[in-house]
């Protein structure tokens, strides 16, 4: 065989593999589309899950997931700036912030039950949060900070340091230069860097199992006070996320549509996952144009 | 004081400010790196104290094959052998990365050597969009469709090895992919087009020049979707029968550390050595993924020794 039909033959084998990964991935997204789809309807959304009898819904665990990443992104969205901000304008060169770096990039490579087991003991037992939405939404920020910090670093380390030269030829200090400009400036990837935390905490399971707990209990949604029991917004509550309770109704089985269940809960799943996605590019493009001078005139 | 010696002298509002938000981003760092060493702490104290407090022997528990840490084997010793859950992890980690391997690096030579204009369009957002599937949805199409098409093909349950394969090659295959379309975009242009003027195919140009160039990235890519597919637990979870046995072929009910970490944590009591022999397992767990982040680096450096 000479080398252009080596060459024909390694296209065609190219082509094939590319062609089977869009048909896997495409048949997966129909898949649960189609399966899932169909089941989504408004009543299916709202109303609480059932555990024995078929007809439940998920009303109560997207109410918790939603809560949960609010929670979880209000946390981690000033630490993650704040820590992202020390790294690419104050930290100097040595071994104490490559340490830094080192640790950041163990924490995000450690696997998520790791991270779950670990805020188990600190936030469920240690410090007496039981199995409840602050304890959930305090490993979520663990889980998604130092993805959230690289996120900021690289975005303000990706702004010319002749903005900052001119903040500083201004008088300002280093730190106006940073939170009136560069931060400004960045803000379109940092955006996006935390839309895309949110889609990845939004789906996050087993760190969850065993801090936020995997029980719902029914919620009273016209007592919005943050102490009353069975209020929506109380965080010592348990609160399963949608995630957990596909998990959950799976491996137990006694639900007895817990197939149905779970397609229409992935597919919500997914199309949240999907709205994150779309979200995070069309937000950061819009933040670009409104909050620097460029793109609309006399903005 | 005459006002200007005054304003001169004072500490400014400016330097006040600086010095607060720089102590500001101070406590936001070592808050993340005090998390980092806590969880260290915890997990080996909590891990360790099945070989110091319980007195298992860390051979044994490595090699031995029995798991039922409630119940002691005949010289009196809880029977604690990790090693089919060790296997286990180890069997669905390199299973998944070498069938994902040519998968994700073929696709990514389409994307960026073959088609980048229909590669870019349609597979890039694509992989993107899988990249951000919740492990559970892939655990939940496992149990579905993968697992009874494996009962049907190959008799018994259909949970096992084989199946928790399936279920990472499809989890790992976008994160593998799009790294490695990063890693074949980085290799200089002039390479390519030196090659081609020399009367290669384009064949012989990817494979001879670019994927060389750009062999320290893929591993990379590689390495980062073995240790997302050590450490997922739900999605191998679901599909591989949770039964902590030593997996005799591929479509027998096995089990990983994660899925037997998750079954477990839940109904053991705190302190006790069946709690502990499963914090030992976490440890691994850890270890593992510092393995992988260590071999990471040493992939890096090489890499840019050469360049």
């Amino acid at each position: 065989m000479n080398v252009k039909q080596q060459d024909k033959l390694a296209t065609g084998v190219l082509y094939t593999i590319a062609s089977l990964i869009i048909l896997v991935l495409a048949s997966l997204l129909a898949f649960i589309l189609i399966q899932g789809l169909p089941r989504v309807t408004w009543h299916f959304l709202t109303t609480p899950a059932r555990s024995f009898e078929a007809g439940g819904g998920i009303g109560i665990q997207l109410f918790n997931s939603f809560y949960l990443l609010v929670l979880a992104m209000l946390i981690s969205v000033p630490l993650s700036l704040g820590a992202g901000i020390y790294l690419s304008e104050y930290a100097k060169k040595n071994w104490l912030t490559s340490l830094i770096r080192t640790s950041i990039e163990i924490l995000s490579s450690l696997p998520s039950v790791v991270v779950g087991l670990f805020g188990f003991l600190i936030f469920v037992i240690q410090f007496k949060f039981g199995f409840s939405i602050l304890s959930g939404a305090l490993v979520l920020t663990v889980f998604n900070l130092p993805l959230l910090t690289r996120n900021v670093e690289e975005s303000l380390a990706s702004i010319s340091s002749m903005q900052r030269e001119a903040g500083l030829a201004l008088g300002l200090s280093r730190w106006e230069t940073v939170t009136r400009i560069i931060v400004p400036e960045a803000l379109p990837g940092i955006t996006t860097g935390m839309i895309l935390g949110a889609g990845r905490v939004f789906g996050e399971a087993a760190a969850l199992i065993y801090t936020a707990g995997q029980s719902a209990p029914a919620l009273d949604f016209t007592n919005w006070n943050p102490f009353y029991i069975a209020s929506p917004l109380n965080p010592l509550r348990p609160a399963e996320t949608l995630a957990v309770h596909i998990w959950k109704i799976n491996s137990e089985g006694i639900m007895p549509d817990a197939v149905a269940v779970s397609a229409g809960a992935s597919a919500v799943l997914i199309i949240a996952v999907l709205l994150f996605n779309l979200s995070a590019r069309w937000f950061g493009q819009h933040l670009y144009q409104k909050m620097t001078s460029s793109g609309k005139k006399g903005a | 004081m005459d006002p200007i010696r005054e304003s001169l002298l004072k500490v400014s509002h400016q330097a006040k400010l600086e010095r607060r938000g720089r102590l500001l981003g101070l406590f936001c760092i070592s808050l993340i790196v005090l998390v980092v060493a806590a969880i260290f702490y915890f997990v080996a104290s909590h891990g360790l104290a099945t070989f110091y407090h319980d007195k298992i022997n860390l051979w044994d528990f490595l090699t031995k094959q029995a798991w039922n840490p409630g119940t002691k084997d005949s010289h009196g010793v809880p029977a604690v052998g990790a090693l089919p859950m060790i296997v286990g992890s180890f069997l669905v980690t390199i299973f998944a990365a070498l069938v994902a391997t040519p998968f994700a690096i073929g696709a990514a030579i389409f994307m960026t050597e073959i088609s980048p204009r229909r590669g870019m369009q349609i597979l890039k957002p694509v992989t993107e969009l899988l990249v951000g599937i919740p492990s559970v949805v892939y655990g939940f199409i496992g149990l579905t469709v993968v697992v009874p098409v494996i009962r049907q093909l190959f008799g018994g349950t259909g949970f096992g090895i084989l199946a928790g394969t399936f279920v990472l090659f499809v989890m790992i295959l976008p994160t593998v992919t799009s790294m490695s379309v990063d890693a074949l975009q980085a290799v200089p242009r002039y390479y390519r087009e030196a090659s081609l003027a020399l009367g290669a195919t384009r064949w012989q140009t990817i494979y001879k020049v670019v994927l060389r160039s750009a062999t320290p990235g893929l591993l990379t890519a590689i390495v980062f979707g073995m240790a997302r597919a050590f450490g997922e637990a739900l999605a191998v979870q679901m599909v591989i029968g949770n039964a902590a046995l030593m997996p005799h072929n591929l479509v027998s009910p096995a089990s990983t550390l994660t899925s037997i970490l998750t079954m477990g944590i839940g109904n053991t009591i705190m302190g006790s050595l069946e709690n502990n022999a499963l914090w030992s397992l976490a440890l691994i767990l850890l270890l593992m993924s510092l393995v992988f982040n260590l071999l990471i680096r040493l992939i890096g450096r090489k890499g840019a020794m050469k360049s």
